[in-house]
C-alpha cells in the first residue's frame, strides 16, 4: 500500500518552499522505490512550522515541519520506518498549539484535499445544507439569531437580523455577496479557509441563498489572491458537476449558483457598498447608507453581503445546532473567532478559539513572543485601521464591546506584533499615507483629511511646533472620525489617536526610545 | 518565468471583449482580461470597452484609472512586487524594500531604465505570518531576508 503524504498547498505554504518539497518528495520516492500518494491540503495554520508535512499512519497523522528540500531524504525514511527525526513533531492533532485551540470553522482546513467535494463530504461537509433544507427559511433565520453570529468582516453585526430583512424584502431578484477583499493587512484567515476548505464557503453562501431566497451568488476575491481565485473556481466546478450548485440544487426545489470575481486593488473595495459598486462594474466609490444593500444592494436588488468567514461559520451553526455555537464566546460576542497572528511573533499563524482570551494570551502565551527576541512594544489589532494597543492594555478580552471600550476594534481579528524597535510616529503617518493611498475620493474627511495628516505628522517627525500640531492632529482625527462616509476615513484615526495616547514620548521633539536605539 | 503578452490588436481586443460582455457589470471583468493578454489596457481599448457597454468613455476611463491594477503601458519584463502593510514592517519590510530600491536604482512605483524590472509595493499579500513577502511574476516568497531579496532582486535583472 501507498504512502500518504499530505503537503500544503497554502499560498503561505508556497512561499516557504511547497511546491519544491512536493516535488522532492516524488523524486526522492521514485528513486527509492516507495510507492507514495502526495495529497495537497491547505493549510493548518501554523506558520512558523511551514511546510509542514503529514504522513497518514494507524496512529493518526504525523506531522514534520519546517521541511526544506533537503530534509526530503530524511524525513521519507522517517516516515517509511516510523522512527525519530529532529522535524518530526507527532500526530498533528496533538501539537499543543493546534490541540488548544477550538476549531469550529477551520475543522477541515489543511486536513482534507480542497479540490475534493468527496473528501469534503466524508468529514461532514453538506450537513449543514441538509439540515437547513429540513428547516426551512424561517427556522434557519431562527438558528443563525440564536447562534449570535455577527459579521466577521469587523462591522459586527448581526448575521440573522441581515439575512431576515433580505429575506423580507420583496423583489424580483435577490442576491448573496461574499466579501473577500481581504485587505487588513495581518489578516489572511479569509484566504487560507478559500484555499484550504472552500467548499465551505459555497455551502455558506448556498444556505443564505435558500433562507433568503436568492439564486445568484458573487465571491469578490481580491487580486492579491491568485491562489485563492484558483482553488474558489475549481470548487465551484466541483460543487456545480456534483449537484451541489446549479437548478434544484441536492434535489431540493433550490436553485443557486455563484461565481467568482476578481478585484483590481483597491483596499476601500473592501467597505461593502464600495465592492457593490466594484462588482456593478464601476469605480469602488462608496454609497451613502441608507438605503441598507439588505433593502437595495447589488444592481438595487436585496443582498445578503457577508465577510468570508461570517459564511464559514454558517455550516457549523445549521449542522451542529445554534446553542453549541452559542455556548462559546463571552457577553455579546458569541461562538469563535479566527484569530490571525502575524507581524514579529515567533509563533504566528490561525489560532481559532472562543472570544474572550486576552490579547496578552494572544501575543505572549500563543503566539510566544517576537522572533527578534527583543520586547513586544505595540500590537496592531484589527488591521490598518485598528488602534496600537501598548503592553499596559494586554488584560483586554479578545470580545467587540471590550476592545471598543478601550477605542479599539478587533476588526477581522489580524493581531499585528511589532518590537522596540518601532518608531510609532512612522506607523502614524503610514497610517494617514495609507488612507490617502486608498481613500475613494468621495468624502472630504478622507479625501483631503488623510493627505493633511500625512504632512501634519511629518511636520511632528521635524520637529515643526510639535505641539501645536499634535493638537492639530488630533483634532483632524476627529473630524475624519464624525464626518467621513464609511470605515476608511472614520477608522483612519485609531492608529493615529493609539499611537499619540499610548506612546506619547515618540511624539516628544527629540523621542528617547530613539535616542537610545541610535 | 516571464509572462508572454500579445502585441496590441485590435480585432483581438474586440474578440476579447466580445467574450465577457454580456456579463453583468462586465467592466473590470473586461479589463482584467485585456490586461491578461497583453500585459497593459492600451488606451485605444477604452473607447471599445465603452461602446459594447454602452457607457460613456469617461466612465470607463474613470474605472481604468480607479484601480491600482491596471496599467496604461507594459510592465518590466519582470514584476517585483513588495509587501509593504503593517505585517511586513513589523518583520523588517522596510530596510528590505529600501535594499530593494538601492540594488534597482528605482523607487517603488517605477521601472528600471532598461526595461527589465517593474519594483512595486503591493499591500498585503495575505502572508503575514511569513513576513515579509514578495511576488516575482506571480511567484509568492516568503521569511525573506538580506540574502533572499538580493536572490530575487537577481533573478530579476536575468
Amino acid at each position: 500500500m501507498s504512502m500518504k503524504i499530505f503537503i500544503p498547498r497554502d499560498a503561505a505554504a508556497l512561499a516557504v518552499g511547497a511546491d519544491e518539497i512536493a516535488m522532492a518528495f516524488e523524486q526522492v520516492a521514485a528513486k527509492r522505490g516507495l510507492p507514495v500518494e502526495i495529497i495537497r491540503t491547505g493549510s493548518r495554520g501554523l506558520c512558523w512550522l511551514e511546510p509542514m508535512v503529514e504522513v497518514a499512519t494507524p496512529g493518526g497523522r504525523i506531522a514534520y515541519g519546517p521541511v526544506s528540500t533537503e530534509d526530503v531524504a530524511s524525513v521519507l525514511e522517517s516516515m517509511a520506518s516510523d522512527g525519530p527525526h529532529a522535524l518530526r513533531l507527532g500526530v498533528a492533532e496533538e501539537i499543543p498549539w493546534l490541540k488548544r485551540q477550538t476549531r469550529l470553522t477551520f475543522a477541515r482546513c489543511g486536513v482534507i484535499d480542497p479540490r475534493s467535494l468527496d473528501d469534503y463530504r466524508a468529514h461532514g461537509g453538506y450537513k449543514g445544507f441538509e439540515r437547513a433544507l429540513s428547516l426551512g427559511s424561517e427556522a434557519i433565520l431562527n438558528e443563525v439569531t440564536t447562534s449570535g453570529l455577527r459579521g466577521r468582516g469587523g462591522a459586527g453585526f448581526p448575521t440573522g437580523i441581515k439575512w431576515k430583512t433580505v429575506t423580507q424584502a420583496k423583489a424580483d431578484r435577490k442576491f448573496i455577496v461574499c466579501n473577500a477583499d481581504e485587505g487588513d493587512s495581518g489578516t489572511f484567515a479569509d484566504r487560507m479557509i478559500m484555499e484550504g476548505d472552500p467548499f465551505l464557503v459555497i455551502e455558506g453562501m448556498t444556505i443564505a441563498g435558500i433562507t433568503v431566497g436568492a439564486t445568484k451568488g458573487y465571491i469578490y476575491i481580491r487580486s492579491e489572491y491568485p491562489h485563492a481565485v484558483e482553488a474558489m473556481n475549481a470548487a465551484i466546478v466541483a460543487a456545480r458537476r456534483g449537484g451541489c450548485l446549479g437548478d434544484r440544487i441536492g434535489g431540493s426545489a433550490h436553485s443557486f449558483d455563484m461565481e467568482v470575481r476578481v478585484g483590481a486593488g483597491a483596499y476601500v473595495c473592501g467597505e461593502e457598498t464600495s465592492l457593490l459598486e466594484s462588482l456593478e462594474g464601476r469605480r469602488g466609490i462608496v454609497r451613502a447608507k441608507p438605503p441598507l444593500p439588505a433593502h437595495r444592494g447589488l444592481f438595487g436588488k436585496p443582498t445578503v453581503i457577508n465577510n468570508v468567514l461570517s459564511f464559514a461559520a454558517i455550516p457549523f451553526i445549521l449542522a451542529e445546532g445554534a446553542k453549541t455555537y452559542a455556548d462559546f464566546g463571552m457577553g455579546r460576542s458569541r461562538g469563535t473567532m479566527p484569530i490571525q497572528l502575524a507581524g514579529n511573533l515567533r509563533y504566528g499563524g490561525l489560532f481559532e478559539t472562543a472570544f474572550g482570551v486576552t490579547l496578552g494570551e494572544l501575543v505572549d502565551d500563543i503566539g510566544g513572543g517576537t522572533f527578534t527576541g527583543r520586547p513586544v512594544r505595540a500590537v496592531q489589532v484589527g488591521g490598518p485601521l485598528g488602534a496600537y494597543f501598548p503592553r499596559a492594555l494586554f488584560d483586554t478580552p479578545f470580545d467587540y464591546e471590550a476592545f471598543a471600550a478601550r477605542d479599539g476594534l478587533i476588526g477581522h481579528g489580524g493581531i499585528v506584533v511589532f518590537d522596540d524597535s518601532v518608531d510609532m510616529r512612522r506607523q502614524a503617518r503610514f497610517a494617514m499615507e495609507f488612507c490617502a493611498i486608498e481613500s475613494c475620493g468621495k468624502c472630504t474627511p478622507c479625501r483631503i483629511g488623510s493627505t493633511r495628516g500625512v504632512e501634519t505628522i511629518e511636520k511632528i517627525i521635524n520637529g515643526e511646533r510639535v505641539s501645536e500640531n499634535l493638537a492639530l492632529v488630533e483634532d483632524l482625527c476627529n473630524t475624519m472620525k464624525l464626518g467621513s462616509l464609511c470605515a476608511l476615513g472614520g477608522f483612519t484615526p485609531y492608529p493615529v489617536l493609539s499611537a499619540l495616547k499610548h506612546f506619547r514620548e515618540d511624539f516628544a521633539p527629540i523621542p528617547t526610545t530613539l535616542q537610545a536605539a541610535e | 518565468m516571464t509572462a508572454v503578452f500579445e502585441l496590441w490588436d485590435e480585432t483581438r481586443g474586440m474578440e476579447i471583449i466580445a467574450e465577457h460582455a454580456s456579463q453583468e457589470g462586465a467592466t473590470l471583468v473586461i479589463l482584467h482580461a485585456l490586461q491578461e493578454a497583453f500585459g497593459y489596457v492600451p488606451e485605444a481599448a477604452i473607447p471599445m470597452v465603452a461602446q459594447a457597454l454602452n457607457l460613456s468613455r469617461a466612465e470607463v476611463h474613470g474605472v481604468f484609472t480607479f484601480y491600482h491594477d491596471f496599467r496604461h503601458k507594459p510592465a518590466g519584463r519582470h514584476v517585483l512586487k513588495l509587501c509593504r502593510a503593517e505585517a511586513c514592517q513589523a518583520a523588517g519590510g522596510d530596510a528590505l524594500a529600501a535594499r530593494a530600491e538601492a540594488k534597482l536604482g528605482v523607487t517603488l512605483g517605477n521601472t528600471t531604465a532598461d526595461d527589465r524590472v517593474t519594483l512595486e509595493p503591493i499591500y498585503c499579500l495575505g502572508l503575514c505570518a511569513t513576513a515579509p513577502s514578495a511576488m516575482l511574476d506571480g511567484r509568492l516568497i516568503g521569511r525573506l531576508d538580506e540574502t533572499r531579496i538580493d536572490a530575487l532582486v537577481a533573478e530579476a535583472q536575468r
